[in-house]
């Protein structure tokens, strides 16, 4: 059995007074697309940072492929980190850009990268400045995965493209997926793309998780209980409530069954979608806390 | 070979989004015995979902007797719908329509019934493993 891809206790990071990500306890198994999503100051490029090394934690654990983030030469070989806007070098050519990256890259495979450069049509003679926002994206993916290494990290990998561009980005990326065998765990506000290629999910809002796991068990366990207001059935053991709406004649529960069974009372209630369930769990922290968080976009 | 698609609005998992689309495929005879399916490469480079998502589609028709794979080579149509159940549909229609008419004697209307099926029918898949 492989190491999970991110293992962590108690994960705490604090810059200052201001506490970024606390407390997060996760385990990630290899081989997941993982999908990180939340408001914007959730901590969601916090834990990404982390996972990756370029940050250090203030408190707590964290395992990234069963060892230390950024240990030594080869943990940071095996780890692919794309940050926010995927940044190139503007100066420098597609070509420049792969002679730099077999210069830098152990395990560099300079065909996969020829390939995939010839396959999505990118000229390796022009400056990565004059690109495309979806090509210079393709371009930081294609350089990341020709690392070949056994973890990608993307941060906010298509929020500025258009949906076209971020169709093809998503394309290319599973394409990868299926040849490399690579884990992914990437950020997004857009629950739709997120639905599509992710089978895990993680919710951070006002820096915890606020729900962890499998996509598919977690949409399962998720239900909308309606009925007259106050007449609601008693819930079996292992079944909680995530949020209670009441208008004047009627009450909404959003409940969610921890149970390896579906209880009964709950077979013939419809299951959340993936965007109803995040953003139930964005609204009940944004009032726990008190603060009015935005939510997640869910479409752009 | 046939194309997938995704419909994000369907409220039903996206591997049996896949699965469906094959058996309505072999349903109604655009794919035969011998046909083979479109590789996890080509369908995630196609509609961008997780390769997995594939896979587990192709497993779960593997388990209905409906594909196999053969290594090296990808995921081949071994039966189809259309003829297998066709000559036992007749005498489950019959059946069908007794039980229809019963219902509706009992006052139960279309939709009532509808629901009465459909229900059923769940309950009889979650009962088993």
């Amino acid at each position: 059995m492989n190491p999970p891809i991110l293992h962590t206790k108690a994960l705490t990071k604090r810059y200052g007074h201001h506490t970024a990500l606390t407390d997060v306890t996760l385990t990630l198994p290899t081989g997941s697309i993982v999908g990180l999503v939340g408001p914007n100051g959730a901590g969601k490029s916090t834990l990404l940072a982390l996972t990756s090394g370029l940050i250090r934690p203030t408190s707590g654990t964290i395992e990234v492929l069963g060892s230390p983030p950024a240990a030594d030469a080869a943990q940071l070989a095996r780890v692919g980190f794309v940050a926010q806007d995927t940044p190139v070098y503007a100066a420098l050519t597609v070509d420049e850009h792969l002679r730099m990256g077999r210069r830098l890259n152990p395990h560099w495979d300079a065909r996969l990268a020829a390939d995939r450069i010839r396959q999505i049509g990118l000229d390796p003679t022009k400056k990565a400045g004059r690109l495309s926002g979806g090509q210079k994206a393709q371009l930081a993916l294609t350089i990341a995965a020709a690392k070949r290494p056994e973890l990608l990290i993307f941060d906010e990998p298509v929020a500025a493209l258009d949906p076209l561009a971020r169709r093809a980005f998503l394309q290319n990326l599973m394409e990868f997926v299926a040849d490399l065998d690579v884990s992914v765990i990437l950020s997004s506000h857009l629950l739709s793309d997120v639905e599509r290629v992710c089978d895990h999910l993680i919710v951070l809002a006002e820096s915890r998780v606020q729900i962890a796991g499998d996509t598919e068990t977690l949409i399962a366990g998720h239900h909308r209980l309606v009925g007259p207001r106050g007449d609601l059935p008693d819930l079996p053991a292992g079944v909680e409530v995530i949020s209670a709406d009441h208008t004047e004649r009627q009450t909404t529960l959003i409940v969610r069954n921890t149970g390896p069974d579906t209880p009964r009372a709950l077979r013939e209630t419809p299951n959340l979608d993936l965007e109803d369930m995040v953003l139930t769990y964005l609204h009940r922290a944004g009032r726990i806390t008190g603060e009015t968080t935005t939510p997640v976009e869910a479409t752009r | 070979m046939i194309d997938f698609h995704l419909d994000p609005k369907s409220g039903v998992a996206p591997y049996m989004q896949l699965v469906q689309q094959v058996q309505q495929a072999l349903r109604l005879g655009m794919l035969k015995v011998g046909d083979q399916l479109p590789t996890v490469k080509h369908v995630v480079a196609k509609i961008a979902i997780n390769p997995n998502t594939v896979l587990k589609a192709y497993r779960e028709l593997e388990r209905q007797g409906l594909v196999a794979p053969k290594p090296g080579r990808g995921t081949f149509i071994t039966a189809t719908l259309a003829d297998d159940s066709l000559s036992a549909h007749q005498a489950l229609r019959t059946e069908l329509e007794h039980w229809i008419a019963k219902a509706e004697a009992a006052g139960l209307d279309h939709d009532a019934i509808q629901a009465l099926i459909t229900t059923t029918l769940r309950k009889t898949h979650q009962g088993k493993p």
